[in-house]
């Protein structure tokens, strides 16, 4: 008996009117996979560096993110302890093993309890680490791995993520090709998350409400 | 010299023809001042459009057929009717796929086959002589007409220049009337919901007069509104334009 | 389908829909939400139009190669250690998931929200064969609880109010403190949240959709906004995608290009919350994320559309605009078309999926007014396709004889123009006769359809023609 794969391969080959081995199709698609084009790109992320910034920051504002804006990577603990403090909630933070997050002064923040790992579900606020901001939309980026757990993005009540200016992009298509530059062509990680404020819903009679089942705010560090 | 007129066929459409000769004779008005000679073959009917819009395509094209031979010979059609006007110039070259002849002829004939206001406007270009109207009108966008021939400033530019009429838009001027040709009969209790929701957009603006360019949706909606109890008038844009809106408007008791 | 409700029985459903007050207070709230909202995103992004070019030519490019473009990503899902299933129909797809389950040893899984798994009434199979499929996603948890399907297909219990579902939750959350307070909709939505938050840790698989496939890398892609989709995918030991054939699209910046399109068609902001790629299952040193990664890919009658003039409608990428701008939509909700996918997009795709003969004709439940296709993001031609199934219905002889009869009796009459002149000249007079004075009939035999509802406004007297004739005009 044919396998459904080659019956539904063999149907859409037949209402094609083609075969598997017409060679320009296999060219066009060869093409379009190696050379990955660019489509239509806006022209409102397209800004110098410094309003590129301001951009990303209006824009996860509008999606009720909150952003603050620090000077250098050494003032991560204080500003994760000043948001806790800020909502009243315990010192307590958990992140990945990132060294970009783990070469940091928490010595500095002796009431903060730092622990590292994935989220079991019981933290109220986690810390990652974007990979990139996009302009465009005010999005943050984050790639899974060994030391960046994915269910530090979704579990805690509330989510710090720190992004760093020089990786605030105009669009979601120069994130792309910084994923192949990293992790090679075709390659990725095991989790993307674009992640653009806050949980919600309106699910209820369209009342826009906050905080659905991830995370109910989302808190990011513009550091540089 | 002077350049010769323009040949104008005028296809009047079924509805105008059974339910309101005024909006012809505006029409012909208007495209007169226009500069236009202007002629309406006596063996027009129908322009297919109930059947094409049923499945009927046989149907259909049989009625196609005759209207491209009436109409092929002028230099312009000219239609009070966005559905009517977007059945000639956006569906019959389609009723001919596969006909080469008859294929041809269609496109010719959609070529030059305009809705009113669009013609007077986008084709001649030109400002209908000085009217007058006392009052505030709202102006509804007929379906076909907005969304397959782009009408929707043309009227509105034109009504600008008619004297003592202010334009008050509606929160939806875009939203089906609910007629929808045969739907209104076959889907009754639907359609009626639907021209619920314009009939309150249109009492909503408070103006004196409600204004559209297709006989069909005009007829739906004063319909309702008479039913409803309502005063508002409603025409036709061409009788406004042409300052032929001096008899008694679409369902509206005879003095 | 459940709730009683077919798409044969369109007219009754729809009677009962416009006699149902909450029902229509409830889909009212699509206008200043859902539309209004479009239209803000819509003005805000200049690149919108040559966006909706774009996205239509990826999709037209993707479909013409559809059978390459699956089997590299095929690959690629292998590559990365994931399972790829075909699915030919949605008894299949049913089957492949259940096997799934079963050798996972699952007896609890969790859902992200799914139109696929709608299309193949996967939670009816997965409970008769004693799984218990927890919807997470807070519309299709709600609808779950009321045994209801979904309404809509981005806002499934769009059809339900709050006191409902307060109702709802006080039914079946029995262990919560009777007395507490569910007045608001904050409340409810903490209710759910802490309900699924113990259903999210303790699922042995989970089960999502897919918006995009992506050929390049092999990627799942969910877009979701409150973040039930990447809990139901990353906790459980398994993760399964159900999707259907043609949510494939070549690379991830044809993925960046459509993202733009789906959310600000969708519910008229410029991103989802949560858009999400996922390749394969967790790697060596992950800390977390599934064990085992699955994708079922589904035809069910898809494959059969290409080349044909239905062909189009598999660029749709399920944002609902075109269901959210729909007279007919507005009017009775989607419960009322009986099918899975209701509004235009569902009125074009379930005679494909169902067979002409239950589902054709709902493709006459629409004015054809053309706003569907005015703000289709993949400018998917409804309209003219909805025209064709009319079309295929009347071919096939399944319009009802009355209708039959009167176009026949049009084309008679208008193919004679001497007569159709007598006809309506008679006609238009005894109307305007009948009418007098009042310029309006209250009521016209064999006019009932619309007298019922609306005066028919009289005929002015002479036709047109005749009136012209008088003239002397030609």
């Amino acid at each position: 008996m044919m396998s459904s794969r080659d019956a539904i391969l063999g149907r859409i080959r037949r209402s094609l009117g083609t075969s598997e081995k017409d060679a320009p199709r296999l060219a066009a698609v060869r093409h379009r996979l190696a050379e990955t084009p660019v489509n239509v790109v806006p022209a409102r992320g397209q800004l110098p560096d410094a309003e590129r910034v301001e951009l990303f920051i209006r824009k996860a504002g509008e999606v009720f993110a909150t952003v603050a804006r620090l000077g250098s990577r050494d003032d991560i603990p204080a500003a994760v302890s000043e948001y806790l403090r800020d909502r009243n909630l315990p010192q307590a933070i958990r992140r990945g093993a990132d060294a970009r997050l783990a070469n940091l002064p928490w010595e500095r923040e002796a009431q903060l309890a730092v622990t590292v790992g994935p989220s079991a579900g019981q933290d109220l606020a986690g810390l990652s680490h974007a990979d990139a901001g996009v302009a465009e939309t005010g999005t943050v980026v984050l790639t899974s791995g060994a030391d960046n757990p994915t269910t530090l993005n979704f579990l805690p009540d509330h989510h710090i993520v720190v992004v760093d200016t020089s990786t605030v992009t105009g669009d979601y298509e120069t994130v792309w090709a910084g994923l192949r530059r990293r992790f090679g062509a075709g390659t990725m990680p095991r989790t993307v998350n674009l992640v653009t404020g806050p949980s919600r819903s309106a699910d209820i009679e369209e009342t826009l409400l906050l905080g659905a089942h991830g995370p109910r705010s989302l808190h990011i560090l513009v550091v540089g | 010299m002077t350049t010769p007129k323009p040949q104008v066929g005028l296809f009047v459409t079924c509805l105008v023809d059974f339910f309101r000769p005024t909006v012809g004779f505006s029409a012909v008005k208007l495209l007169e001042d226009a500069g236009c000679e202007v002629s309406v073959p006596a063996a027009q009917t129908c322009c297919g459009q109930p059947a094409y819009n049923s499945g009927d395509r046989a149907g259909a094209r049989a009625l196609a057929e005759q209207v491209i031979a009436l109409f092929e010979t002028f230099d312009h059609v000219v239609v009070p009717s966005g559905s009517c006007a977007g059945m000639i110039k956006v569906h019959y070259p389609d009723l001919f796929s596969g006909e080469p002849g008859w294929r041809l002829r269609a496109e010719r004939l959609a070529a030059k086959t305009h809705e009113l206001t669009s013609f007077l406007v986008d084709v001649l270009g030109v400002a209908p002589l000085p009217v007058s109207w006392e009052g505030t009108a709202t102006y509804h966008d007929s379906c076909s007409g907005l969304r397959e021939l782009g009408v929707k400033a043309q009227p509105r530019r034109l009504l600008s220049a008619v004297d003592g009429l202010a334009i008050k838009e509606m929160r939806d001027p875009e939203a089906c009337c609910g007629f929808g040709g045969t739907f209104c009969v076959k889907y009754d209790e639907i359609s009626n919901a639907i021209v619920d929701r314009k009939t309150a957009d249109i009492k909503s603006t408070g103006v004196d007069l409600l204004l559209s360019g297709d006989l069909g949706c005009l007829l739906n909606m004063a319909g309702k509104l008479k039913r409803e109890g309502s005063r508002v008038e409603v025409r036709h844009v061409a009788e406004v334009l042409a300052g032929m809106a001096t008899g008694p408007a679409i369902g509206e008791k005879t003095k | 389908m459940s709730g009683g409700l077919s798409s044969a029985s369109f007219p009754k459903n729809a009677h009962a829909a416009l006699a149902n007050p909450p029902l229509l207070k409830a889909i009212a709230h699509i206008e200043e939400t859902l539309v209004s909202g479009r239209r803000r995103a819509v003005d805000a992004l200049p690149e919108f139009e040559a966006l909706r070019d774009a996205g239509r030519d990826i999709k037209a490019h993707t479909l013409a190669h559809l059978d390459l473009y699956l089997e590299a990503f095929e690959k690629k899902v292998v590559e990365a250690g994931g399972f790829v299933h075909w699915a030919a129909d949605a008894a299949e797809a049913s089957r492949i998931v259940l096997d799934i389950c079963q050798a996972a040893g699952a007896r609890r899984v969790t859902k992200g929200k799914s139109m696929i798994t709608e299309e193949v009434g996967l939670n009816a199979f997965l409970e008769a064969n004693g799984i218990t499929p927890v919807e997470t996603d807070l519309g299709e948890y709600i609808i779950q609880l009321r045994g209801e399907t979904p309404s809509h297909i981005i806002a499934p219990a769009v059809h339900v109010n709050k006191e409902q579902v307060a109702a709802d939750f006080r039914r079946v959350h029995t262990k919560l403190d009777p007395l507490r307070n569910l007045e608001e909709p904050t409340s409810l939505l903490a209710e759910a949240r802490g309900v699924l938050r113990e259903r999210f840790l303790t699922a042995d698989v989970g089960i999502t959709g897919a918006n995009f496939l992506v050929a390049e890398t092999g990627s799942t892609v969910i877009v979701t906004n409150e973040g039930n989709g990447d809990l139901t995918q990353i906790l459980p030991k398994t993760h399964i995608v159900l999707a259907s054939i043609e949510k494939v699209v070549p690379t991830l910046e044809d993925v960046a290009t459509i993202m733009r399109l789906l959310a600000r068609s969708a519910t008229g902001q410029e991103m989802s919350v949560y858009t999400t790629l996922s390749t394969g299952p967790r790697r060596a040193g992950d800390p977390d994320g599934p064990e085992a990664f699955h994708v079922v890919l589904l035809d069910n009658g898809r494959s059969a559309m290409l080349g044909t003039e239905f062909e189009d409608m598999l660029r749709c990428i399920r944002c609902g605009a075109c269901i959210n701008h729909c007279p007919v939509y507005r009017s009775v909700g989607g419960h009322a078309y009986g099918s899975v996918y209701p509004g235009p997009m569902g009125s074009v795709l379930t005679p494909s999926l169902q067979g002409l003969e239950k589902a054709a004709h709902l493709a006459n439940a629409s004015t054809l007014c053309g706003r569907c296709e005015s703000v289709c993001p993949m400018r998917i031609p409804l309209p003219k396709m909805l025209r064709h199934w009319r079309e295929k219905e009347f071919e096939r002889h399944l319009t009802p004889k009355k209708a039959r009869f009167g176009l026949a009796a049009w084309r008679f009459l208008a193919a004679r123009p001497r007569l159709y002149g007598a006809v309506t000249r008679m006609a238009a007079w005894s109307l305007a006769r009948l009418a007098g004075k009042d310029g309006a009939l209250k009521q016209l035999p064999l006019a009932s359809g619309w007298t019922r509802w609306r005066d028919l406004p009289a005929p002015e007297g002479g036709t047109f023609r005749t009136e012209w004739a008088k003239r002397g005009r030609k």
